[in-house]
């Protein structure tokens, strides 16, 4: 495994802050169904032995000076892949809840479709269940927004099971939503005319460690990306309204 | 009345002390005082002089002097809190940029290094 892209190169990458105990499993796995890919970790400055399990495991890891949060995290690793010169990304939760057996998939859909991102989606099936009952309402509350916004329907607007080509790398090497980002991006990359497909995949319960999204959280993160989403919508406006 | 104009007189005066304070030991860099001190003289302004604060009552319709002092106040403090928002802002973005730089940078560099060796042990 190494990090020297080539023409239909993908990268996978892992944003993890204190998964110790999920992301050594979860580059594993990765490696197992994608021997030859490289796989980094990108490490949001744990405070445990998250950079040491993953390089135990075989990825490569890059270490963020402090913690920058979720979005600032992903957003690293779109900027190395970028520099580096990948056409493809594919980005896996550290906490083992997204499955590496669809990586293939997502893949393949981003290389047929032509779309510039791919997600990886627990509802496109129709016996897809949420991972809790509050996350299901947010994410029925964020799709009946999305809707009109995307003129195209969502159906997990959450997920963060993503693959982008590098038209998207190149956008969101740039700019992207630095909290909270999911549903943001997909509306950076609606500003552009960029497209989006959402293929089947199935979500697990995550393997150690607890979800930063408590109840407070949840409201000012429905707050947030609604704000967010707002501020998106005025500058496509703008954007719009110049030419 | 003129109790609460000796308060915020007092408070102005030391606001201004304590930001001139602050930029003798920079702690505060001289661009970020610029506010501080805006704020605080005008509210002496308005404190020490009773005819600017009822020509300004008059003006804009409220009521009485101590309402328009309080008001005022709040309008000053909120334009530095804004102004610092702005500030937060940018310093936030240009320090993310600069921690991923940072992490970008290392890791290559990290990477170029372990190629090196191997290829030296070779």
């Amino acid at each position: 495994m190494t990090m020297n892209p080539g023409a239909e190169s993908l990268l996978i990458i892992v944003p993890a802050y204190n998964e110790a105990g999920a992301v050594g499993e979860v580059v594993r796995e990765i490696r197992t169904v994608m021997p030859a890919t490289p796989v980094l970790v990108i490490d949001d400055c744990s405070v445990d032995a998250t950079p040491e399990v993953a390089r135990q495991a075989g990825a490569y890891v890059m270490s963020l000076p402090h913690h920058l949060g979720l979005g600032g995290c992903v957003q690293a690793g779109y900027k190395l892949a970028f520099d580096l010169g990948y056409q493809y990304v594919i980005r896996l939760d550290g906490d083992g809840q997204h499955d590496p057996r669809f990586i293939p998939d997502i893949l393949a859909a981003l290389k047929e479709s032509g779309c510039q991102m791919v997600i990886g989606s627990r509802y496109v099936r129709k016996d897809g269940k949420p991972t809790s009952v509050v996350r299901g309402l947010g994410i029925r509350f964020f799709r009946l927004i999305l809707r009109p916004i995307l003129g195209a329907k969502v159906y997990d607007p959450t997920s963060g099971y993503v693959g982008v080509n590098r038209q998207a790398l190149e956008v969101f090497s740039r700019s992207f939503p630095l909290e909270y980002p999911e549903i943001e991006a997909l509306v950076v990359l609606q500003r552009k005319a960029f497209r989006f497909r959402e293929i089947p995949c199935e979500m697990r319960p995550r393997r150690a460690g607890k979800s930063s999204i408590t109840p407070v959280r949840s409201f000012y993160y429905i707050i947030h990306v609604l704000l967010g989403v707002l501020v998106n919508i005025l500058k496509f406006e703008r954007r719009l309204w110049k030419r | 009345m003129q109790g609460l104009l000796n308060v915020v007189a007092i408070l102005s005066v030391i606001l201004l002390v304590s930001v001139m304070i602050s930029l003798r030991r920079a702690h505060i860099r001289v661009e970020h005082s610029v506010a501080w001190f805006a704020a605080a003289l005008v509210l002496l302004l308005i404190s020490t002089a009773p005819g600017v604060l009822d020509a300004i009552a008059l003006w804009s319709g409220l009521s009485d002097g101590p309402t328009t002092l309080v008001f005022l106040a709040f309008v000053v403090f909120l334009v530095v809190l804004y102004r610092f928002s702005r500030v937060i802002s940018d310093l936030k973005d240009a320090n993310i940029a600069l921690a991923q730089k940072l992490a970008i940078l290392e890791f290559r560099f990290q990477t170029f290094h372990e190629k090196q060796q191997s290829a030296e042990s070779r």
